[in-house]
């Protein structure tokens, strides 16, 4: 296990007075608390590591066995009482083994635990710590409401992701965050879904929107093109003479809304004319022709 | 509404170890909305979460109170730029491919 340097990661020197820890553990505080720096991963990450070098310098007795032992100062105790069984042996049995600094690594590595840290001594309830997760999701699968398990804090959760949730939006599963402090009710699990789109549409809310290539002649004439929808083909009608960038609206076309699986945004379809290219000597000429006519 | 989703006040207090005077003060400063039913004083369980966040700086970060107003209306603000800049992402990705 790694040393961790309390008085490093409290900004203080050794010879610090309680009062000078107190002064720089709350300074630290304020800066790093999960309450004032909301879904910040390095910031609750620190703010552990502060709580946890408070908890040690803040108390005399603990920290005078940090000074003594280290990052194994919980176990100094343990530590005297074996280091005196082998102090007996060597004594009295001529014995040659014993504790090396290895041993005394390995030895006080395995008991040591993490330990929770609330950073107050009050003894009240509090709800347990919100937990934070992403979901990463496709558009197709939030087209429609369906479930799925997720593993969270190696629980399996199963939830209903409701159709028409958008890239970003955050839910609240109840009671599925951290353990309550001293009987607290347990915090929530909030879920952030990350939607990707990977298809043609392009999505606001539950409007849909797409640009289709449309010949010059369908264009000029008019007649009828099958579109793409995002749940299968429509015929749409062409008006004679379209012009280039026109959009259209198909109503109920759209995306699912937000909770309602049978309600639906509107698809626009943008029509981009498409210019022949590579004409050919007689539709060179039968379009000058054209021209002459205009 | 619903009683029993209203929490005493005193009751409150007790589970805490935070004096009724706290209560008052985040009133005051119109963090916090107190409903007086039956004579009694109450809080609504939804406002739970944030009146434990402010027991928090207050009493373990020694934040005053009028540091705890500060930081609450401002912790407001960031989460709704937060939310608006998700939505602006979201439109932004509308034009991203022209």
């Amino acid at each position: 296990m790694a040393y961790i340097d309390y008085y490093k990661t409290l900004g203080v020197s050794k010879t610090a007075s309680e009062a000078d820890i107190k002064k720089a553990y709350r300074k630290l505080a304020r800066k790093h608390h999960p309450d004032l720096n909301p879904n910040d991963k390095l910031a609750e990450k620190k703010f552990k590591e502060i709580n946890e070098a408070n908890e040690v310098l803040s108390n005399p007795e603990n920290r005078k066995k940090y000074d003594k032992y280290g990052e194994h100062w919980q176990h100094a105790e343990e530590y005297e009482k074996a280091k005196q069984q082998e102090q007996y042996q060597q004594n009295y049995q001529g014995s040659s083994g014993g504790y090396s600094e290895e041993d005394f690594s390995d030895f006080f590595g395995n008991m040591f635990g993490g330990r929770a840290s609330t950073g107050s001594s009050r003894q009240v309830k509090f709800r347990g710590q919100d937990f934070n997760a992403e979901l990463q999701l496709d558009l197709k699968d939030v087209y429609t409401s369906h479930k799925r398990t997720l593993t969270v804090n190696n629980k399996n959760i199963r939830i209903t992701i409701p159709a028409g949730i958008e890239n970003g939006q955050t839910i609240k599963i109840k009671g599925h965050g951290g353990k309550g402090v001293n009987g607290g009710p347990n915090g929530d699990l909030y879920i952030q879904f990350s939607v990707l789109n990977h298809s043609k549409f392009k999505r606001d809310k539950d409007n849909l929107y797409v640009t289709i290539d449309l010949d010059l002649y369908k264009a000029l004439l008019g007649g009828e093109f099958m579109v793409d929808t995002f749940n299968g083909k429509v015929k749409l009608n062409i008006k004679p003479e379209t012009q280039n960038g026109t959009q259209v609206k198909l109503k109920g076309k759209g995306f699912t809304k937000y909770k309602k699986e049978d309600q639906f945004g509107d698809l626009y379809i943008t029509y981009q004319i498409k210019i022949p290219t590579d004409l050919s000597e007689k539709e060179k000429t039968l379009i000058k022709e054209l021209q002459k006519l205009r | 509404m619903e009683t029993q989703d209203l929490i005493p006040i005193q009751i409150l207090c007790n589970q805490y170890k935070i004096p009724v005077s706290f209560i008052n003060t985040l009133q005051e400063f119109q963090l916090i909305e107190i409903i007086v039913e039956n004579e009694g004083f109450y809080i609504h369980n939804k406002q739970i979460k944030e009146v434990e966040k402010m027991i928090r700086l207050h009493y373990d970060l020694d934040i005053n109170i009028e540091g705890v107003d500060a930081i609450y209306n401002l912790l407001k603000q960031v989460k709704s730029l937060k939310q608006e800049i998700t939505m602006l992402h979201n439109r932004l990705r509308l034009y991203e491919d022209l």
